[in-house]
């Protein structure tokens, strides 16, 4: 089962890496995205320090969800999807190892990139290890919620807007508690609580949803 | 002597019978939930006293708290029709789910309307993001995405199976999200509004209000039984 | 009977909490009815 995981895993990264450009823009938006509040809501440092948090962990979501309508659609293009589901691999691990790959290539960059954007928002050093924990054990719940949005909408006219609708609002406790944590480590707390609730719905997450976008994969497909 | 075997589960779970036994219980509904709103009315406005601190402005609590309570109800039910019709494969669950949901949206929208208009005169906005309203606007938007996806999708049986996956996937959500919204509500101060009443609320109030949740628990009903004779017309399943 | 309708000075809210969601339900009726009769046309 490791075995057909890891392949798929690789098979998904490799083609990720030949198209380098689309996992890049997403990567960008997200830069993007974090240098336009300050633009908006003006340069004061003490506001962009509070919002810092806030406005990361957004571009975080709305960053994850741009890639999740490509996670089935090439597969699905080509007759590779079909292939997985009549295959003799439980589906369960197929979708979750798909969703784990989206993960490698959309989500665990942006805990690279996160100390940067807290840089320019004037994050005090102290709390990067809390923003990248948080976005360590966030962005992985990220890409299989919204695995399960990209099975439902597979195919569908508005895919990538109605994906991110359905997607969003299954988002808003990750997003709680993500941005929370850093808030209060800033407020001198310890962050322990919401870091432990995103790390169970990760668990939670991991769980349960390889049923949901099998699910959901089956009745796109049929 | 009857068992649990010998009980026909699946009677009415053919659309062609149950199309009948929709109808008038509709109608027996919908009469019950005038004959309901009308004592609740009423109850608020003649029979309950006027509140101490918030005078008049709070009677919109008669329909405030009733339509909050159905919003989160229906999705219950409507994930409830979703989960059966998945487990075992029958149309009419997925019909019935499917006629839920905008009733259900509605009822949502009415508890973040009257909900704003109550928190204007008592509070000085018009949204506050307490943790219930705050709750009840990503409820709403869990609504119009079952909707939106089911509008997306041509064929009837993909579409209410998928919307199935998705109300079932947002019944388990539900809970957290609120539990998420309220500790991130307590977390950032400023936000100790709250639009419940004290627990010490007088017994007229009480009344009033499980009056009209009846009334619009009956109402539900008849719009959401009509609107599943909709569908099942639509879909050519009605029959003579 | 203008005291009711003045509702101790909160009438705005107050009708336009109640006016709103009588003609919302109203509307919800008036749409599953109106889909009938296309239906059955």
């Amino acid at each position: 089962m490791f075995s057909i995981a890891r392949c798929l895993v690789m098979r998904d990264l490799l083609l990720a890496w030949r198209r380098k450009g689309d996992v890049g823009t997403a990567l960008l938006f997200f830069v993007i995205v974090a240098s336009l509040f300050p633009l908006g809501v003006g340069a004061e440092p003490n506001l962009l320090r509070a919002i810092a948090p806030g406005v990361i962990w957004v571009a975080a979501l709305l960053s994850s969800m741009l890639s999740l309508s490509r996670l089935f659609a090439a597969d699905h293009a080509d007759g590779t999807l079909e292939q997985m589901l009549l295959g003799a691999a439980p589906l369960g691990v197929v979708v979750a190892a798909k969703a784990a790959a989206h993960w490698l290539v959309a989500g665990l960059p942006l805990v690279a990139i996160a100390p940067l954007i807290a840089l320019q928002y004037d994050v005090s050093p102290a709390l990067y290890p809390v923003l990248a924990l948080s976005l360590l054990l966030g962005t992985p719940v990220l890409s299989l919620v919204g695995a399960v949005g990209a099975a439902l909408t597979l195919g569908l006219r508005g895919g990538g807007v109605l994906l991110a609708l359905l997607v969003l609002p299954l988002d808003v406790p990750i997003l709680v508690m993500g941005a929370g944590s850093v808030e209060v480590a800033a407020a001198g707390l310890s962050p322990a609580g919401q870091l432990l609730l995103l790390g169970a719905a990760l668990v939670v997450a991991a769980t349960f949803t390889p049923w949901a976008i099998a699910a959901a994969l089956r009745i796109s497909i049929e | 002597m009857t068992d649990a075997m010998s009980i026909k589960w699946f009677w009415f779970a053919s659309p062609q019978t149950f199309y009948p036994l929709a109808g008038w219980v509709a109608r027996a509904s919908g009469i019950l939930a005038a004959l309901l709103a009308a004592a609740g009315l009423y109850v608020g406005f003649f029979v309950a006293p006027t509140d101490a601190t918030q005078g008049e402005a709070y009677r919109i609590i008669f329909i405030h708290v009733p339509a909050a309570w159905m919003s989160m109800f229906l999705y219950v039910v409507m994930a409830f029709w979703a989960a059966i019709g998945l487990a075992f494969n029958t149309r009419l669950s997925g019909m019935m789910a499917r006629a839920l949901a905008p009733t259900g949206a509605l009822f949502t929208f009415l508890a973040l309307w009257t909900g704003s208009l109550w928190g204007r005169p008592t509070w000085g906005a018009w949204w506050v993001w307490d943790a219930r309203l705050t709750s009840e606007l990503i409820l709403l938007f869990l609504y119009l995405g079952f909707m939106a996806l089911q509008a997306a999708i041509d064929d009837p049986r993909r579409g209410d199976r998928a919307g199935a996956v998705l109300a079932i996937v947002g019944v388990v959500n539900i809970p957290i999200i609120y539990y998420s919204v309220q500790w991130w509500n307590t977390l950032h101060q400023g936000a100790s509004v709250s639009l419940t009443r004290s627990p010490t609320m007088a017994a007229q109030m009480v009344a009033g209000m499980l009056l009209m949740a009846l009334a619009f628990w009956m109402y539900s009903i008849a719009v959401s039984l009509a609107r599943v004779r909709r569908i099942i017309e639509e879909r050519g399943e009605a029959g003579t | 009977m203008s005291q009711f309708f003045a509702m101790g000075g909160y009438a705005v809210y107050v009708w336009g909490a109640y006016g709103v969601t009588a003609a919302c339900l109203a509307l919800e009726v008036f749409f599953v009815l109106k889909r009938k009769r296309e239906t059955k046309a």
